[in-house]
């Protein structure tokens, strides 16, 4: 894992967005840097600002430009970066979400069957496809892997709520999918889906490329706002939240879903800090000191 | 006393929106409103109302609507006949309806997008500060989602008055052939030189994927430059590593038919962005019928920041002519 990085690209999104490439490829350092220098951007809240986007090796700045000059704007945004610099010493705050998953469930299972024509092995399942493509002997090891070590919230967005997951792996062992040659026209909500170096749950039910592996029972998006985790707000998931995905059974995943409609359901979650230096140096004894908060 | 609208048609997705819900887009939740925000805010000024105030979005197809209350009323933007009790009332211009008065529309004849704005407003429930209407996220407006008949539409207060007029040269021209002027940037690096050329040479023809999400036009493929995928990306030469997308942003999947995203805009993808549309041209795409056909016509910031000055100083004038 390379720590050498590049200048960031530069761009005007029209009058009112600029738009900051950190690196052209996907990595975890790349995307820490993007939310250690939009995190220290918010704090600040300069006059003028609308919305402040972290993406995966990218982000946002959504600005009045009637209150703040886009070049003092821009200018900023560089010295930001320059203080950031390779973020191998930030520390930034985070949580450890449990989120339990009933892989190769019927719904997306039956969802995945209309939409055989548009996927590149129309005789396997989705599951089975990327087990195989990525050198796993059975689908049961490739579940062990995906549930195996924790996933880096590196993006909230498509729609609302929807987390991207980054594999907190090194490189050689990460999973990556294709999206589907052409995508669904139905997702079912909540399904646990793949595409390229990421992993997402759907938020709603919609269009959709991703791979589907699975479904949680756990809401993460109510815009009514009347389950327990969603008082303060409509969506769970905040990026930088690392995410542990629990296979479940069926019996489990009708138990929670009975407690969801009974309004009980919660998702387990503790307050950490992450730092990108020791995770760097030391991914899995840094992962398992990590999941130690989930018990 | 406040009465309410009962929806005895509901129109082809007639939707609650108003001036937005700016500030979530970093958790997926888009700005929304009215795509057209300068008839938005021309038909809530003829009523007395704030120009951002929560009005009814109708596209190609008017609803049929029962007052239940006398009110004021007032529609702007696409050229749809609106009709009291079969009776024709005038566009661009306030006017009075009755208590059991029935509300309905001709044919669209030009533009794509009108409003109906009601003294006091439509007083739906506030959502994230905004009355505004998210379809893909069943948030806001009346249930999050577009009218259905046999909705009933509270309404706020209001103090309207009928005969005021937007001026002949405030209110908004509609074309089947428009400009939109765009800053270059993003992925335009992606482009080839010619790729490039051929985005702005183009003449577009808008096709009929072209709602609140994003307008998709037809007309020629953009060259790419070859490269080796980073990783992350995908291996289309369109693919980059899933980025946030600007409200406006141009993206060119596979290199053909490019999308613009309007305010109900996905926030993010895998496809690159070759431009932006200025802020204030969104309305005249948010006019543009299927088949409209569009140039893309670059300006650089300056230019955009002049083009929304321009646009700032129209919206004085329309609240000066009104006020």
């Amino acid at each position: 894992m390379s720590t050498a990085v590049q200048d960031a690209r530069y761009s005007w999104g029209g009058d009112e967005f600029v738009f900051v490439e950190l690196a052209e490829e996907m990595s975890l350092q790349a995307n820490f840097r993007a939310m250690a220098i939009t995190s220290r951007l918010r704090d600040e809240r300069p006059d003028g600002i609308v919305d402040i986007c972290p993406a995966n090796a990218s982000y946002q700045v959504h600005y009045d430009p009637d209150v703040l000059e886009p070049r003092a704007l821009l200018d900023h945004l560089r010295d930001l970066e320059r203080a950031v610099g390779d973020a191998l010493d930030v520390s930034l705050p985070s949580r450890v979400l449990d989120i339990p998953v009933l892989y190769r469930d019927p719904w997306t299972t039956e969802t995945l069957m209309k939409f055989r024509d548009r996927h590149q092995d129309p005789d396997s399942t989705d599951i089975e496809y990327a087990a195989r493509i990525n050198g796993y002997t059975d689908v049961d090891d490739f579940i062990a892997a995906h549930s195996g070590s924790p996933w880096f919230t590196s993006m909230v967005g498509f729609v609302a709520g929807l987390p991207f997951k980054y594999q907190m792996v090194p490189r050689d062992r990460q999973i990556v999918v294709p999206k589907y040659l052409r995508p669904r026209t139905d997702t079912p909500k909540q399904t646990v889906g793949y595409g390229g170096c990421f992993s997402c749950i759907y938020s709603v039910r919609g269009a959709g490329g991703y791979q589907m592996f699975g479904i949680t029972p756990a809401p993460i998006y109510d815009p009514t706002q009347s389950l327990p985790d969603f008082t303060d707000f409509l969506v769970l998931f905040r990026p930088g939240d690392i995410v542990k995905f629990t296979p479940i059974d069926r019996d489990q995943y009708d138990q929670a879903v009975a407690d969801v409609e009974a309004g009980t359901f919660h998702v387990t979650a503790h307050d950490v800090d992450f730092a990108l230096e020791p995770f760097l140096a030391d991914p899995d004894g840094y992962n398992a000191r990590l999941l130690e908060v989930l018990g | 006393m406040t009465g309410t609208i009962e929806v005895r048609k509901p129109g082809l997705s007639t939707t609650v929106q108003d001036g937005g819900r700016p500030g979530y887009y970093h958790l997926g939740i888009p700005p929304s409103g009215g795509l057209d925000q300068y008839s938005l805010a021309a038909a809530n000024l003829l009523v007395g109302n704030d120009p951002g105030a929560a009005a009814l979005e109708i596209v190609y197809l008017g609803p049929e609507l029962l007052f239940t209350a006398p009110a004021t009323v007032a529609v702007a933007g696409a050229t749809m006949q609106p009709r009291v009790n079969g009776e024709d009332r005038p566009l661009w211009e306030s006017f009075d309806v009755a208590e059991g008065d029935v509300l309905d529309f001709g044919y669209l004849t030009a533009g794509a997008r009108a409003y109906l704005a009601v003294g006091g407003g439509v007083d739906v429930p506030e959502v994230l500060g905004s009355r505004s209407t998210y379809g893909l996220g069943g948030l806001g407006g009346f249930s999050g989602r577009p009218l259905a008949e046999g909705d009933v539409l509270p309404l706020g207060g209001g103090t309207g008055r009928a005969g005021l007029v937007v001026p002949d040269d405030l209110r908004r021209s509609m074309s089947k052939d428009v400009e939109v002027r765009v800053v270059m940037g993003l992925y335009d690096h992606r482009l080839t030189d010619k790729g490039r050329a051929t985005f702005l040479d183009t003449t577009w023809q808008l096709t009929p994927v072209a709602d609140r999400i994003g307008f998709r036009y037809t007309g020629a493929e953009l060259e790419t430059v070859d490269r080796e995928p980073p990783f992350g990306a995908g291996q289309d030469p369109s693919n980059i590593v899933d980025a946030p997308y600007p409200i406006g942003s141009i993206q060119v999947p596979g290199g053909v038919e490019p999308i613009v995203l309007h305010r109900d805009a996905v926030s993010g993808g895998g496809y690159m962005m070759v431009a932006t549309v200025v802020s204030c041209d969104l309305d005249v795409v948010a006019q543009s019928a299927p088949r409209t056909r569009t140039r893309f016509v670059e300006v650089d910031l300056d230019g955009a920041l002049a083009a929304r000055a321009e646009q700032r100083d129209r919206a004085r004038r329309l609240r000066e002519a009104l006020g």
